[in-house]
């Protein structure tokens, strides 16, 4: 597999805040690849270093095999980038908005309004861009990254401001567009948005990179212990902490949840005592993830 | 030309802006033209207006004015009758007339008021000047002086002449300016600014469309100045009035200039608008765009020398309706040149990509 981005050591500091702190990643071709991390973890100076937008104090960035700093011609048809606000002309339309950026990249009109209806605006084609929603806005702000189909795309916080309705149904056209293999690269600071989305997932904060794995290797590598909950009056707390394997028994409204790094075991025991009613099992999460690296609460 | 080439599709992503942006339209376009309405409205009758006489019973030297000199006296004074006396007086001391006019024997009396000094200083030297003709005719001996009077300035030198340039520098001053200031700052705002910074497109090609389509309303401001005071107020343009184009080309640059200087201090789109709004408005004044500044003191007109809008101002008269040859564009072509490179000198260092 050929590598898509190649980071070696980047540094920015402004004043006394290390943003980044000697970073160092790879990113193959085709990959969907998630940064995550709380607001003011580096993130977006990460990005905006790997992009070519400012300058790294330290370190170097080698993006599809070319140099990004100083500003590179060569790359920029190649690459294709979503910032974190809306970054439109004025009161154009989402159409006459898209149109502009497909002319930039000397790409037709016929190929932009594909695009249009590619991300669900074709009722939309005809309004100004300051009287969309946040949800199109988005859509159409990933749209013009894409319209000269760029081999590697970055979208900072595509999901951000976003109501839970709008950030899942983005999740469907979020999903799509590595389809052809495209890299694909996304900041996010929501555990649900990485784990659904990402073949990798880094996990970031402070500047740095705490882990960079798929977030099944994360979650597992965390061994957290699972959480085996029962329907309450099915089983007391009695007989719950009596069950080999079982380190810790809660009690409360919803249940009797049983806390087990042997879940299989333990579910094994429930069933033949036939206590299976209702029973839910959760495993770790990359929120579990954040805490053991952190020591910390995850704060979105 | 490609409609489709990142220049054009900038060219006209940014005119699309700014012509739905009615506040913008507005203030550039419409406003400017209301004080065109104003001003060539307001000034124009002024000088129209004539002397109010009451005459009072019978003013034979009036009445026997010699052929030529009665035309003359039509001209200064719109004459009533009366033979009430004290009524008359009573009227010019309450404003309704200027003079009342009684001749007892062989000497006239003007009863004048001194509220209006102009009209109260015409009313002396026109009536003078008739009772001196007239005493010269009655002696007999031909007079042996005579006055010819010949105005300088092209007979059509009208209020509207002197405010259609120096409202159009206002005008184009402030269009240029806030357009910068406003493109600058909000582009800079929205990250559009570094969004372009990653696209295929030099910084060349995007400063050449933001000056094209400035240009563009600079020139569509000078003919709707041109037109609108043509048609309704009857300005007419001198011989080299094309010289005005490349004055205000310059003079275009140099207010963009000045923009993007507010653009590059302020951080909000309100804040970079405000500061420009300050440094163009009182410059307008002070620059001679509402009124001449022939009669202001000496040490004000130095100082305007310093603002790059008298020298539009000045350059435009000059060409448009001074009747003076294209060479009079030169030197404030020169100096407007001037201006623009030292301000976008000093905008370009004070430029950031962002507000942080």
């Amino acid at each position: 597999m050929t590598t898509a981005i190649h980071v070696t050591g980047l540094t920015k500091r402004y004043g006394d805040l290390v943003a980044v702190d000697d970073v160092s990643l790879d990113v193959a071709e085709g990959e969907f690849v998630g940064v995550l991390g709380p607001n003011g973890a580096g993130k977006t100076t990460l990005l905006e270093m790997v992009e070519g937008l400012r300058r790294p104090d330290a370190g170097g960035v080698e993006v599809l095999g070319e140099a990004v700093w100083p500003r590179n011609p060569r790359l920029q048809p190649r690459i294709g980038v979503q910032l974190q606000a809306s970054s439109f002309f004025e009161r154009l339309t989402a159409r006459e908005q898209i149109r502009t950026f497909a002319s930039l990249y000397g790409v037709g009109q016929a190929t932009a309004d594909e695009w249009v209806e590619r991300v669900g605006l074709t009722d939309k084609a005809d309004t100004r861009v300051e009287d969309l929603s946040g949800g199109q806005a988005q859509r159409l702000s990933i749209a013009c990254a894409l319209v000269h189909d760029p081999e590697l795309v970055f979208l900072d916080e595509p999901t951000a401001a976003l109501d839970p309705q709008a950030r899942r149904n983005l999740w469907d056209l979020l999903s799509s567009i590595n389809d052809s293999g495209r890299t694909v690269v996304l900041t996010t600071h929501y555990m649900d948005e990485a784990e659904v989305l990402c073949d990798r997932v880094a996990v970031m904060d402070h500047g740095r990179i705490l882990q960079f794995d798929s977030p099944a290797a994360l979650v597992r590598g965390l061994d957290a212990p699972a959480r085996i909950r029962v329907a309450p009056g099915s089983l007391t707390v009695e007989q719950a902490s009596a069950i080999a394997g079982v380190i810790e028994t809660r009690d409360d409204a919803d249940g009797v949840v049983l806390v087990t790094r042997d879940p299989a075991g333990v579910i094994g025991v429930l069933a033949a005592g036939d206590h299976l009613d209702g029973v839910t099992v959760q495993t770790g999460t990359l929120e579990d993830v954040f805490l053991s690296l952190t020591g910390r609460e995850y704060r979105a | 030309m490609n409609r489709q080439s990142p220049f054009w599709a900038l060219s006209i992503a940014i005119l699309r802006g700014f012509l739905r942006d009615r506040a913008s339209v507005f203030f550039a376009v419409i406003f400017p033209l209301m004080f065109l309405v104003l001003f060539g409205g307001l000034f124009s009758s002024q000088d129209q207006s004539k002397v109010d006489m009451i005459q009072v019973g019978s003013v034979p030297l009036i009445e026997q004015l010699p052929e030529g000199a009665d035309e003359a006296f039509a001209d200064t004074f719109e004459v009533t009758h009366s033979d009430d006396l004290d009524d008359a007086i009573e009227q010019v001391r309450k404003g309704d007339a200027d003079v009342a006019l009684e001749q007892r024997g062989d000497e006239i009396i003007a009863h004048y008021t001194q509220t209006e000094q102009v009209k109260a200083a015409v009313t002396q030297g026109t009536l003078r000047a008739f009772v001196d003709g007239t005493n010269v005719a009655v002696s007999g001996s031909p007079p042996k002086f005579s006055l010819v009077t010949e105005q300088v300035e092209d007979d059509s030198l009208t209020t509207i002449q002197f405010v259609t340039p120096g409202l159009l520098g206002w005008a184009i001053a402030m269009s240029a300016a806030f357009g910068a200031a406003a493109t600058l700052q909000g582009w800079r705002q929205s990250k559009l600014l570094r969004r372009l910074q990653l696209a295929p497109v030099g910084t060349g090609t995007v400063v050449a469309a933001r000056i094209t389509v400035t240009l563009a309303v600079a020139l569509m401001q000078f003919a709707l100045f041109i037109g609108l005071g043509a048609a309704a107020f009857g300005l007419q343009l001198s011989g080299s009035w094309w010289m005005a184009l490349p004055l205000i080309i310059v003079g275009t640059l140099c207010f963009m200039a000045l923009g993007l200087f507010a653009g590059a201090v302020a951080k909000t789109v309100e804040g970079a608008v405000n500061l420009a709004n300050f440094l163009v408005l009182p410059m307008a004044f002070l620059s001679g765009s509402f009124f001449p500044l022939d009669a202001s003191p000496t040490w004000l007109q130095r100082f305007s020398d310093i603002l790059p809008l008298k020298h539009l101002n000045e350059g435009m008269l000059d060409v448009m309706v001074r009747g003076q040859g294209p060479g009079a564009a030169v030197v404030p072509l020169l100096i407007l040149a001037a201006f623009a490179m030292v301000i976008t000198l000093l905008a370009a260092k004070l430029f950031r990509w962002e507000t942080t």
